[in-house]
């Protein structure tokens, strides 16, 4: 029943544009210092301005791919590129402006005394100054709808409006590639269709962690599976989800009652 | 709201005191105090006439006697210190509302005493005109080491989640019936800050990720910039000139 890795919508598909694709990550290993291997060669490409959403069991080594593609964890074989840029280690300052992620935790995302200060944490390392930078933080601020809260503790806001503020640092980066970590988790339903509203406008590649299936099926068109180590299903969002044997393989469960084939979806 | 950073000794206001850079004001109140502590202790009149300078940056930054004085309290355990050395110093004795005391221990009391409350008043006044932010910003500015100031930027942001953790691991132990009723029982709060420490500490760690993730490469950005003309240190300064002056005179007299 299992379906072999396929890259489904894959760039060699498309109508090459010239551009290099936003990830491109190729024959990715890796073992932790332990001896745990938590790779087993990953394939992965990402075009400019994809919705990706990658799902997978706990422990499939989601969060160390992540790690990854900034440069935090070292390749142990393979490559990753970022917008052709090879991630290594004299490419790390520009290779993490390319790359922004959102940690699950907003309380570890914001770390600044106040919300302006952290949105400009990314931009002024990078080296802006001045109005430039205040600029850059207030427009941040704006596309995630936080610009009245920009003086604010971060401790002082709600939970939703954290997780907005942690997205708005990264974009004021001006990333390639916006990685978001499990974005739902711990928002109300209201929030979450808020975050989910500011991401569909957001003009940017997108790669999802999650293990909330609806919302990935909402946002992502394309989504892979990833677990044991490698990708092991590559296909639209919609018709992985519908493909009973290999949701269970990879212990992927919908909601209950949540039929995938009942709602209207984002099309690549 | 939007008054940023807000807490309990600070109080809001627009008064030229508030306004003034941060580090002018740090400067001032450290000049200030350098100069009270070396004022001699005979000089009695050399600290009323501190007390009235300092009564007058009150009045000028709209600080009200009482909130000043309620903040004082905190000198409390200084002050008991203090009202014992007119006890146990040694030295020649003398007889104070029907008790003996000795000399040395009275003016040494005083000494410790004028001194600290006016040390404590002048700290108080900085800190109901100065947001904390401002303050570390302010001891940026005056090259304090950046590590220092990371830390204790990384308190300001973070006292309040770990004190959070704090009261859910408490309710969590409640909710299974313990309560901690003598020393028996102070295994498991030992245990609880145990856990609370490895919780920071691994809290820590993936900060540290999410900054390192965001070009984090050992310095802090400046991202405020506080600048001082010259202007605003003269009126910074003129506490601790005037105080100068008071001081001179009491060597002198």
């Amino acid at each position: 029943m299992s379906r072999p890795a396929r890259p489904a919508p894959s760039p060699e598909a498309a109508p090459s544009s010239g551009v290099a694709p936003s990830l491109e990550v190729s024959g990715l290993a890796y073992a932790y210092p332990d001896g745990h291997q938590a790779l087993f060669g990953v394939d992965l490409t990402v075009r400019r301005g994809e919705r990706v959403a990658l799902l997978g069991p706990n422990g499939a080594g989601k969060t160390t791919l992540v790690l990854h593609l900034n440069g935090i964890l070292d390749a142990g074989a393979g490559t990753v590129r970022v917008a052709g840029l090879p991630v290594e280690k004299r490419n790390l300052a520009e290779i993490r402006r390319r790359v922004g992620i959102v940690f699950q935790d907003p309380d570890d995302q914001l770390f600044m005394p106040t919300v302006r200060e952290d949105v400009a944490f990314g931009p002024a390392s990078a080296g802006l100054r001045g109005a430039a930078l205040e600029e850059r933080v207030m427009a941040a601020l704006k596309r995630v709808g936080m610009e009245e809260f920009a003086t604010r503790p971060p401790h002082h806001l709600s939970f939703g409006q954290r997780r907005r503020v942690a997205v708005a640092t990264v974009l004021a980066m001006e990333p390639e590639i916006l990685v978001l970590d499990e974005p739902s988790s711990n928002l109300d339903p209201a929030s979450r269709r808020e975050l989910a509203d500011i991401l569909r406008t957001l003009d940017v590649t997108v790669l999802m962690v999650t293990h909330d299936l609806p919302y990935a099926l909402e946002l992502c068109p394309r989504a892979v599976i990833l677990s044991d180590g490698v990708i092991a299903a590559d296909d639209h969002t919609q018709e992985l989800l519908c493909d009973t044997g290999l949701m269970r393989k990879h212990r992927l469960e919908l909601p209950f009652g949540f039929d995938p084939r009942s709602v209207a979806v984002p099309r690549p | 709201m939007g008054a940023g950073h807000a807490h309990r000794l600070y109080r809001h206001g627009h008064s030229p005191v508030h306004r003034l850079p941060p580090h002018c004001k740090l400067v001032a109140v450290l000049g200030f105090v350098v100069v009270v502590v070396s004022t001699p202790r005979e000089a009695l009149w050399a600290f009323a006439l501190y007390a009235v300078l300092l009564a007058a940056v009150a009045a000028v930054a709209r600080v009200p006697a009482g909130f000043l004085l309620k903040r004082l309290a905190i000198e409390v355990p200084f002050v008991a210190f203090a009202l014992l050395m007119p006890f146990v110093v040694p030295g020649e004795q003398t007889e104070l509302l029907g008790l003996t005391v000795s000399v040395p221990g009275l003016w040494g009391a005083w000494n410790v005493l004028a001194k600290g409350t006016l040390g404590v008043a002048a700290s108080v006044l900085l800190a109901s005109t100065t947001e904390l932010r401002s303050l570390l910003l302010g001891l940026q500015r005056l090259r304090l080491p950046p590590l220092l100031v990371q830390i204790a930027s990384f308190m300001l942001r973070y006292g309040d989640v770990i004190t959070d953790e704090l009261r859910r691991m408490s309710i969590a132990r409640r909710s299974r019936g313990f309560e901690a009723r003598g020393v028996r029982h102070w295994g498991v709060l030992a245990k609880t800050a145990g856990a609370l420490f490895i919780r920071s500490y691994e809290r820590g760690e993936r900060v540290h990720l999410a900054m390192v993730s965001r070009g984090y490469t050992g310095t802090m950005p400046v991202i405020d910039e506080v600048t001082a003309s010259r202007a605003q240190w003269a009126y910074a300064c003129a506490l601790p000139v005037l105080a100068l002056g008071v001081c001179l005179l009491g060597w002198t007299v």
